[in-house]
């Protein structure tokens, strides 16, 4: 921590010279002070803390990826009750704190979580997209409206039945990597950008970032069938019509793709991919 | 900062759950202060728990022998095993005094998020105690939260085929609040598992 010329605000004397009053707002935001806001998010994850309060991240309208302390919230009297589980879009009011934000009041909007406990595929799915909505807003209250609107879309899709949870997950992971600036090439090839233009492009190279033609083809790159490309490229457009009639096998071999893509590029393994089962 | 040892002890104690800084100082000095004999009295029972405790190997319970106490019991209903998370379920629901068969302990929920899923539970074992047919109600007492509910529902479709009777306890309003406090998740849970008012 850097130093700081004298106390905090909370400390400050009310007869401050106007020259340092000036710096009051800066110096608020910096280490909080006494400070509310008030934002709605989607539950990504909790963690225990202490005897009866939890670490819950959520990923917030306004303010982008935020942890903050629930205290209390694991006692069965606690006012929280059932309303910051993951999965649920909450309205919150935060108090700043020196390090942890501090979750003071809690409303559900919807909560996306209910339909999911009864239903194994649709929840592993589910937890893969918050573990990869958390990777994918990697800095701290950085504003990440296109990612917030995505998780949400992708939730509501995900509590509809006669949505297939694991091509609800695909695309969403194709979709935030899209916002996130990494969608894989599908129509062009990935490193000369030549376009398919009906010929279809051989391989699917991860690291060049997506279809490659058969001149940029790198050795080892893998080689899905039309289908599954057009799969992908329907999931991408949220061309629901297109991708619920494909073939189960094109969707394995679309996931098995999207899967190995994502965590090349987020650098980072999505730990619940691993558990997400297909109905 | 304190001299060696009692900055030793400080550090130590400050490693335990729900003991901050400030706390293991207290406790330290505390220690420092009390009648020698209880402090050696506690020394004693810290090594002892951690020289003769060890699990159940049936139930996954803590244990003083190779098998817990419950287990051990011939008075438990041996058609009955209710599933926990964790021992200090077990010793939440004994408290009760309402359940007469025996526990199985998960060693936790799964929750793919933290790497857990159901390979890393006590699962496997689950299935081996209920493979020969002797038990027949699974009760899953798996914590009233979404990773304890995914749990329950893995565990209820896991055993499906061998046609046991699975239940679930009630989960829902809190016994001296008011309705209009609960929140929609808890309130949800209450009217799906609604009973009969007999009268
Ligand atoms: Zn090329
Ligand atoms: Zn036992």
């Amino acid at each position: 921590m850097p130093p700081r010329d004298g106390a905090g605000p909370r400390q400050r004397p009310r007869y401050f010279p106007l020259r340092r009053i000036r710096q009051l707002p800066q110096a608020v935001r910096d280490n909080g002070g006494v400070h509310q806001y008030r934002d709605d998010g989607v539950v990504l994850r909790t963690q225990k803390l202490g005897e009866a309060d939890r670490i819950v991240t959520v990923l917030c309208r306004t303010t982008g990826r935020v942890r903050a302390v629930a205290k209390g919230v694991r006692r069965t009297k606690s006012r929280f009750g059932g309303r910051l589980e993951p999965f649920t879009h909450v309205d919150l009011m935060f108090h700043s704190g020196r390090s942890l934000d501090i979750i003071t009041q809690a409303e559900v909007i919807r909560p996306y979580g209910a339909p999911l406990g009864g239903d194994y595929p649709r929840y592993t799915a589910g937890v893969a997209m918050l573990e990869t909505a958390e990777r994918l807003t990697p800095v701290d209250k950085e504003p990440a409206l296109r990612q917030f609107l995505l998780l949400i879309g992708g939730l509501r899709a995900l509590g509809e039945e006669e949505r297939e949870p694991r091509l609800v997950l695909d695309a969403y992971l194709l979709r935030s990597l899209a916002v996130a600036g990494y969608a894989p090439a599908l129509e062009e090839c990935a490193r000369c950008g030549a376009k398919s233009n009906g010929a279809r492009l051989p391989a699917f190279a991860i690291a060049a970032g997506g279809m490659v033609c058969a001149s940029c083809r790198p050795p080892g790159a893998a080689s899905p069938s039309p289908q599954t490309v057009a799969l992908m490229l329907a999931l991408l457009q949220g061309d629901w019509e297109a991708a619920g009639r494909s073939e189960r096998r094109h969707r394995v071999e679309c996931s098995g793709l999207v899967a190995a893509y994502l965590q090349w590029h987020l650098e980072h393994s999505i730990r619940s991919l691993r558990h997400v089962e297909r109905a | 900062m304190y001299e060696g040892v009692i900055q030793h002890l400080i550090d130590e104690l400050g490693r335990l759950p729900g003991v901050g800084p400030k706390g293991a100082q207290r406790i330290a000095f505390h220690l420092l202060a009390a009648d020698p004999e209880d402090v050696k009295r506690l020394a004693a029972a810290l090594v002892e728990v951690t020289e003769r405790v060890r699990f159940c190997r049936t139930c996954g319970n803590v244990a003083e022998a190779d098998e817990c106490r419950i287990c051990l019991d011939p008075r438990r209903d041996l058609s009955v095993i209710c599933v926990v998370e964790e021992p200090k379920d077990v010793a939440a629901i004994e408290k009760i005094r309402e359940f007469r068969g025996r526990y199985h302990v998960l060693g936790g929920a799964i929750s793919p998020i933290d790497g857990v899923g159901p390979d890393e539970l006590r699962i496997r074992e689950l299935m081996t105690r209920l493979s020969d047919g002797t038990v027949t109600e699974l009760i899953l007492a798996t914590d009233p939260n979404l990773e304890g509910e995914a749990t329950a529902t893995y565990l209820a479709r896991l055993v499906k085929p061998m046609g046991l009777r699975v239940t679930r306890p009630a989960s829902g309003l809190p016994v001296g609040g008011d309705l209009e406090y609960a929140d929609e998740v808890t309130l949800g849970r209450a009217f799906e598992g609604r009973r009969l008012l007999d009268v």
